[in-house]
């Protein structure tokens, strides 16, 4: 169903769209951020710089983005889409050129303010523009081998683009999301299992790559996959931060060292403790309890998004939804795992916790355009 | 119409029921990170917990101090000075090339050392110090110190180390310490972590190897808390070392001193055993080398000069060194043949200068021979053919299991490095060692301590005071570790008749007392204090026929190298032996002319505890000895101001 065939009418306006806001949504961001502000504030020793005071500053900016992106009619963006992608495509490729390197990867364009990375814009816009797609597709043509191809090609042309800075996990990141995308959209069952088929014949040729003359990863990324693998055969060198983060996180126990007691963390053991491994951090000083309370609010978000996405009748809506939400999922999921020693160290940040500009603005925007597909969803004419 | 509406609905419940699947597949993921979480967290917790604990908390070492040496009177010779070093922190410093180069306007500084300091600077982490130049003068210190502002970074340092107040006396007795080596980690199998220090001092030589273990004492800890990069953040809590154990000694170092002195430059040794005891009270090797450079790291220009010394001043001849006894052996083959009861002390044996054994001619060392003798002319006169005669009598087996019962061919057992064995050969070691049978001719080479017999000076001392006391005296240097005294064994009787004994102490009392006696001219006066003693000569070369027929050429004419070695052993007084005494001068000449003096002045230092009068000399002696005395006396060092441990 698409949006011309609703009424407007039914539609809140002006002031009234706040108090149609999906509210539990709203305050679990506003706490999960709150947890990650307290954990920078220890993190830094008990204090708000450097990380903590930004982090408020940001989110504050960042939310009232949110809430700009939700006040707005969902079709106004809906009618953006394409332009979003291309943006993303631009900024892509403009990153080649004019951007900054660290950790072995073009990724940065340095906006002054922020240091801003395309490649996760590119997630938002790639789930607009393949909702975008199946909103416009007829039906009865979502399996046919066409117009499969046509959003695999979305999907692979930013991949190809992010893989080529290289920037693996995120490429990994937006293939999964398109590939769901594209189930959730109804695509045959067939394509799923041969991709997956395909897939693991890929990863078995990757490996077989290793060592000759087309060698289709860079070495570091294999060094990354070996520590993933035996963290313990290299414990100072590549390995040191899985166990290291094993180590902090282990050591907390039940109920942890307390708050702002963590000695792993703050005796700077471990890497990158208040960006990536920000949960070691939460899961050292508060405990089994703290780090399972963290996952629940993951979770409950997900729940929300999920049911707003099952009472929007909109398909763009609901696809969008889900896409946005599957996003946040593999924020979460691959930077516990990687913390937890479950997968190999990718730059994924924890969602709203970690510190850093361009993953917030990316999930504000997402929860903005969640916010806005809620409010302005299709309702029953009375 | 009603078909698209239819397919709209198909579609609905197909996004729905996929998006169920995608959010329960979600929920599963979250379980399994939960069931992780819950397994690093909650199972293995504890063991986390403690590597946790392993990566805050950095276990310092505090090296124990050394534990000092003292002799049997409490004078320490060997101790702890604090010796002063010169550090640098780099970020403290600022700019460190400046803050050096004002460093080597104040104290001197070789450009090697600095630019080993500069190496190392760069290497360590900012926070570490470093050490930049060892050893300094006090004065220099205290340049630094006054200067302190104008160096930031620097700091004056202080740490102990080793040093032997008494120098060479003792080198070849105490030993030295230094840096430990790869080698020395091999060797030791320690588990200690101190060996783990770069440039910790233990024990190399002597009774400081020997004793490392009680000497070095137990570290002490201090846990730290740092943080990743080593930098430490705050002391946790802090358990002493324990000093190690001191150690008496048995030596005397007043006579320890003299009999350095003494020696002088001869290449000898010299042993002074407490017959009633056992006690170790000198054990003297020359020339000898000053410790204390090896501690402080010897150059290799001083080390060269030791090493490549013709008389082996690193080597500790007192037990490292087994010489042929020569003549100081018959009191062996004596006793062997009259335990034996194949000999009685009045038979006698006409000596004419040579003796055929089985077509070979063994020579007496006086060409003309002796004329008849009989055991107590034969060792007065030191006269060969006598104990040919004896030997073939007795055979090898019982000479050999005589030698062993007075110590030679026995490790004693005693704290020094390397001690030699010796060697009381019979024929089974002959045939074991050299695979071929024992010859006659060995028994009669080995009746006059020639041939294999091998002994160091250390058993020549012991042997005299088993002679003197007819006990089964064992040498001791160690006193008492830590509060622990060391007894020593009770010594038990020899297993051979006293009246045996008697004779032979009989015969070497007059072997410097009587007129003929080969060691007449080095007899003590004093009627108390009289001593028994033999003397002996072993060569070093073999005399062919054609130089026998020339003329035996006198030891003086020959090259240092080729000349006999000359020993001597004695105990006194005669009446009631207290002190044994053995002297090896190698390539000394003979030995009633190099050893006997030697030894005389030594027993008569000991018996006096100090500088005998010269009434105790004989009176054709004492012009030559007041003099003698003068000249050793500035050679001893001035025990009054010596620094005492314990009583």
């Amino acid at each position: 169903m698409s949006y011309l065939e609703y009424r407007i009418k039914t539609v809140p306006t002006g002031f009234r769209k706040l108090y149609y806001l999906n509210w539990p949504l709203l305050l679990l961001i506003i706490s999960t951020a709150a947890v990650g502000v307290l954990m920078l504030y220890s993190v830094a020793g008990g204090s708000f710089s450097p990380w903590a005071g930004t982090q408020i500053n940001r989110f504050a900016a960042f939310f009232v983005l949110m809430m700009f992106i939700s006040m707005m009619p969902i079709w106004f963006w809906r009618n953006l889409s394409f332009i979003g992608y291309a943006v993303a495509l631009v900024l892509l490729v403009l990153v080649e050129f004019i951007g900054t390197t660290g950790m072995g990867a073009q990724r940065w364009i340095d906006l002054g303010f922020m240091r801003l990375q395309p490649s996760e814009l590119t997630k938002i816009g790639l789930v607009m523009m393949l909702a975008f797609y199946y909103d416009r597709l007829p039906l009865s043509k979502i399996s046919h081998p066409l117009w499969v191809l046509f959003p695999i090609i979305i999907i692979l042309v930013p991949t190809a683009m992010v893989l080529q800075q290289p920037d693996l996990g995120t490429a990994l990141l937006l293939l999964a999301t398109g590939g769901t995308m594209m189930f959730l959209a109804g695509v045959h069952w067939a394509y799923f299992a041969t991709v997956v088929a395909g897939v693991i014949g890929l990863v078995a040729s990757v490996f077989q790559s290793r060592g000759t003359s087309w060698q289709m990863l860079a070495d570091y990324q294999f060094r990354r996959i070996d520590t993933f693998l035996n963290p313990a055969s290299d414990p100072l060198g590549a390995g040191y931060h899985i166990t290291q983060s094993k180590i902090a996180l282990g050591s907390g126990g039940w109920t942890g060292r307390g708050y702002m007691q963590g000695t792993q963390s703050r005796l700077n053991f471990l890497p990158e403790k208040h960006t990536d491994f920000i949960f070691t951090t939460l899961a050292e000083e508060l405990g089994f309890i703290g780090g399972i309370s963290l996952l629940g609010m993951y979770l409950l978000i997900l729940l929300f998004c999920l049911s707003s996405a099952w009472q929007n009748r909109d398909r763009f809506s609901s696809l969008l939804i889900l896409g946005i939400s599957m996003n946040f999922f593999l924020f979460f999921a691959v930077n516990m795992s990687m913390v937890m020693g479950l997968a190999p160290v990718v730059g994924v940040p924890l969602p709203l916790v970690s510190w850093g500009g361009s993953a917030m603005l990316v999930l504000m925007v997402g929860f903005g355009l969640i916010q806005s597909a809620h409010v302005h969803r299709p309702r029953a004419e009375k | 119409m009603k078909r698209l509406e239819d397919q709209i609905k198909h579609d609905r419940r197909r996004i729905n029921r996929r998006s169920l699947l995608v959010g329960g597949a979600q929920l599963g993921f979250a379980g399994l990170l939960g069931w992780r979480m819950r397994y690093l967290q909650i199972e293995q917790a504890d063991q986390y917990q403690l590597m946790a604990e392993e990566n805050r908390i950095n276990v310092r070492l505090l090296p124990p101090q050394r534990g000092e040496i003292y002799d049997r009177n409490g004078l320490i010779v060997a101790q702890n000075e604090p010796s002063y070093r010169i550090t640098l922190v780099k970020e403290l410093a600022g700019d460190v090339d400046e803050v050096l180069e004002k460093l080597v306007q104040l104290v001197p500084i070789s450009d090697a050392t600095l630019a080993r300091a500069r190496n190392e600077l760069a290497r360590s982490a900012p926070f570490l110090p470093v050490t930049i130049i060892d050893r300094v003068s006090w004065s220099d210190i205290s340049k630094v110190a006054v200067n302190a502002p104008a160096l930031p970074g620097v700091t004056p340092d202080v740490g102990m180390s080793r040093s032997y107040p008494f120098g060479e006396n003792f080198a070849h007795v105490v030993g030295y310490v230094g840096p430990v080596s790869t080698r020395d980690l091999e060797r030791r199998d320690d588990p200690d972590p101190l060996l783990r220090i770069p440039r910790f001092q233990i024990g190399k030589v002597g009774i400081e190897s020997k004793y490392e273990n009680q000497l070095r004492g137990r570290a002490g800890a201090r846990r730290v808390e740092v943080n990743a990069v080593g930098r430490i953040m705050r002391e946790l809590d802090r358990q002493e070392g324990q000093t190690g154990s001191t150690l008496q000694i048995s030596t005397d170092t007043a006579l320890q001193s003299y009999v350095q002195a003494r020696l002088g430059q001869n290449s000898a040794s010299a042993v002074v055993i407490d017959c009633t005891t056992g006690d170790i009270l000198a054990i003297a090797s020359s020339p000898g080398y000053d410790p204390n450079k090896f501690v402080r790291g010897i150059s290799l220009k001083d080390y060269a000069e030791l090493r490549d010394n013709e008389r082996r001043p690193l080597a500790s001849k007192s037990v490292q060194d087994a010489y042929p006894p020569g003549s100081t052996f018959k009191m062996i083959t004596a006793l062997a043949a009259l335990e034996a009861g194949v000999i009685s002390p009045n038979d006698t044996v006409k000596c004419r200068g040579h003796l055929e054994v089985s077509d070979r001619k063994f020579h007496c060392w006086k060409a003309g021979g002796h004329g008849n003798m009989n055991l107590e002319k034969s060792l007065r006169e030191s006269c060969d053919v006598y104990y040919y005669e004896l030997a073939l009598k007795v055979g090898i087996e019982k000479i050999s299991q005589m030698a062993k019962t007075f110590g030679i061919g026995v490790r004693h057992d005693v704290p020094l490095s390397a001690e030699s064995k010796g060697l009381a050969p019979d024929k089974k070691w002959k045939l074991l060692n050299r695979g071929r049978e024992w010859v006659i001719g060995d028994t009669v080479n080995a009746s006059i301590g020639q041939g294999f017999v091998l002994c160091s000076p250390l058993q020549l001392a012991v042997m005299s005071a088993r002679l003197a006391t007819g006990k089964n005296i064992k040498p001791q240097l160690i006193k008492r570790v830590g509060a622990d005294p060391i007894s020593a064994p009770e010594a038990e009787p020899l297993p051979m008749s006293e009246n045996n004994l008697r004779f032979i102490r009989r015969a070497m009392f007059e072997v410097s007392n009587n007129r003929r006696g080969t060691a007449f001219a080095s007899r003590i006066a004093t009627e108390e204090f009289r001593m028994a003693g033999k003397t002996g000569t072993s060569q070093v070369r073999n005399i062919s026929e054609k130089e026998r027929a020339r003329g035996v050429t006198a030891n003086e004419d020959l090259e240092w190298k080729r000349r006999d070695h000359a020993l001597f052993l004695n105990f006194a007084p005669y009446d009631d032996p207290k002190i044994a005494v053995a002297v090896v001068v190698e390539h000394g000449g003979g030995g009633s002319k190099a050893a006997a003096p030697i030894a005389r002045d030594i027993t008569l230092q000991a018996l006096y505890e100090g500088d005998p009068p010269l009434d105790a000399y004989p009176e054709e002696d004492r012009a030559k000895i007041a003099r003698q005395q003068r000249e050793l006396r500035k050679m001893q060092p001035d025990l009054s101001t010596a620094r005492k441990g314990r009583a």
